[in-house]
């Protein structure tokens, strides 16, 4: 066994300091009622330039958008939006000056890109939903360990930045490059940790739609989503909107680094769904997404006026295309009908929807909602599993009181 | 066809862009980040477990797991070891585990 790393002692001498002061201010917040429990978890209102945001982890940071925000409108708002960070070697001070973005290895040229100059290639915008891969997991059933999620470990921004193509065009990608891998400035905790890197496959990596973004709804990133700037790979899973990037490395050869050939690993069947202790499965790196819809207007155990009509409203997304349809049951899913869309920001954000749903008679009711995507992919009465908790997305249902 | 629709959204997204946001603006930014809001709560080898897990990562990412087994835990502390090179030493290794079979496993 090696001895600790220096970055390791530091970081638990941190630790400890952390423990000798106060804690950190934390309010109540939801109880997400997980099956089997240990789903209440407080509100932090203290990570800088964050609002309040459901505290799942205090270090590294892992902090979840409170569900009711994503009610306000399509875009969530930066001081909202989700927080994932893999290491807690996380850089808290960016001098934008001295910043580069290096690209390198199978390419013409190296560049050592500073802000200013990265801010000369032809500037885009596009609208995309950023969603960690195991948002949703703590409704796993049976549970899996890993980041106990609700529904709020997704976002949706307006990304500005330029194409990732555009700067590979510059550095000249050879012909013998088969894969683009991301890495970022945060570092193992534990310095022979195998560092945070993510790898696009050549022809993913240049199509037009992946930018690396220096906005987000119109202003820098938060320094915890990733200022100064970020991968952008709309409809695929977070992880590869790689934050605080810096190093753009092209191979010669698949990337078999631990983040691409062992971790993010999904089951290679339909909606990566398999049976708990299933055999013989064959694995394969996660990407792109699938369609789901929530409702965002009521919550779990809502009053609603029997034999009137209630408003119901919410978002969808289609996954890696848009949202051709939501439908909304108040008979838990026998029965549907077709919400309104709202305004359509493009294929990869999310949509709002909304409808007005005539209510029985008193009672308990189970509201649900069902997106189809502009593929034909409806979302699945039954949950998908698999051992990472991946991939959820199984028609929401919400029950409510008809009074 | 996908693609050509990305483009048009994007060119027109850009006209619309072109007119309302300027360049970026990059300024220093400099954050704290607040300390660790939960503890260990008491239990065996409690002095163990804060020692060395709390090298990489707050308390909260182990007491919001669910209710795990043995074996689960043991797995775990394993690939704490083995694949993110956290320094426990096989001692220690095992009263971690300890401890978290005896606070957060299942009845």
């Amino acid at each position: 066994m090696s001895a600790p790393s220096r970055r390791a002692l530091l970081a638990q001498a941190g630790s400890m300091l952390a423990l000798a002061s106060a804690p950190a201010l934390a309010a109540p917040g939801p109880d997400f009622a997980f099956p089997g429990g240990n789903g209440a978890r407080p509100l932090a209102k203290d990570f800088p330039q964050k609002g309040s945001m459901v505290l799942q982890r205090s270090r590294p940071p892992l902090l979840e958008t409170p569900f009711t925000d994503f009610d306000s409108g399509v875009f969530t708002p930066n001081e909202k939006f989700f927080v994932r960070w893999h290491w807690s070697m996380i850089p808290t001070e960016i001098d934008p000056v001295s910043f580069r973005l290096k690209v390198h290895g199978q390419v013409e040229r190296e560049l050592s890109l500073s802000l200013s100059e990265l801010a000369q290639f032809e500037r885009v915008e596009i609208a995309a939903v950023n969603q960690c891969s195991g948002n949703s997991r703590g409704f796993f059933e049976p549970r899996v360990a890993g980041a106990q999620w609700g529904n709020g470990g997704m976002g949706n921004a307006r990304w500005s930045g330029v194409r990732l193509r555009d700067v590979l065009d510059k550095a000249g990608v050879k012909s013998g490059a088969v894969a683009a891998r991301f890495s970022g400035l945060d570092q193992p905790s534990v310095s022979e940790g195998p560092s945070f890197k993510k790898s696009l496959n050549i022809d993913r990596a240049r199509q037009p739609e992946v930018i690396i973004a220096y906005a987000m709804n119109g202003k820098p990133l938060p320094l915890l989503n990733g200022y100064p700037i970020r991968l952008v790979v709309p409809g695929w899973y977070s992880t590869y909107w790689m934050k605080m990037l810096s190093d753009i490395e092209l191979l010669d050869a698949p990337d078999d680094n631990y983040w691409m050939k062992t971790a993010y690993l999904i089951p290679d069947t339909p909606r990566a769904d398999i049976k708990p202790g299933q055999a013989g499965v064959t694995m394969v790196p996660i990407n792109r997404m699938v369609p789901r819809s929530f409702i965002t207007n009521l919550g779990a155990g809502a009053k609603l006026k029997a034999r009137s009509a209630t408003t119901i409203r919410g978002l969808a997304m289609g996954g890696d295309c848009g949202v051709a349809k939501v439908e909304v049951s108040a008979d838990g899913g026998q029965t549907w009908i077709d919400a309104k869309l709202g305004r359509d920001e493009g294929p990869y954000s999310f949509r709002q929807w909304t409808t007005r749903m005539p209510m029985s008679d008193s009672g308990n009711a189970v509201l649900a909602a069902r997106c189809t995507n502009t593929k034909g992919e409806v979302q699945p009465d039954a949950a998908n599993w698999n051992a990472s908790g991946f991939m959820r997305n199984v028609i929401e249902r919400l029950p409510v009181t008809v009074i | 066809m996908r693609g050509i629709a990305a483009i048009v959204a994007g060119v027109l997204m850009l006209a619309t862009s072109a007119m309302a946001a300027p360049g970026p603006v990059f300024k220093s930014q400099a954050i704290e980040l607040p300390p660790d809001a939960a503890i260990f709560p008491d239990g065996p080898n409690v002095k163990v477990v804060t020692q060395n897990c709390l090298a990489c990562h707050s308390a909260d990412m182990v007491l919001d797991q669910p209710l795990l087994p043995r074996a689960t835990w043991a797995a775990e502390v394993t690939k704490m070891r083995n694949v993110y090179k956290a320094p426990i030493t096989d001692a220690d290794a095992a009263l971690i585990v300890d401890y978290l079979a005896a606070t957060h496993a299942p009845p």
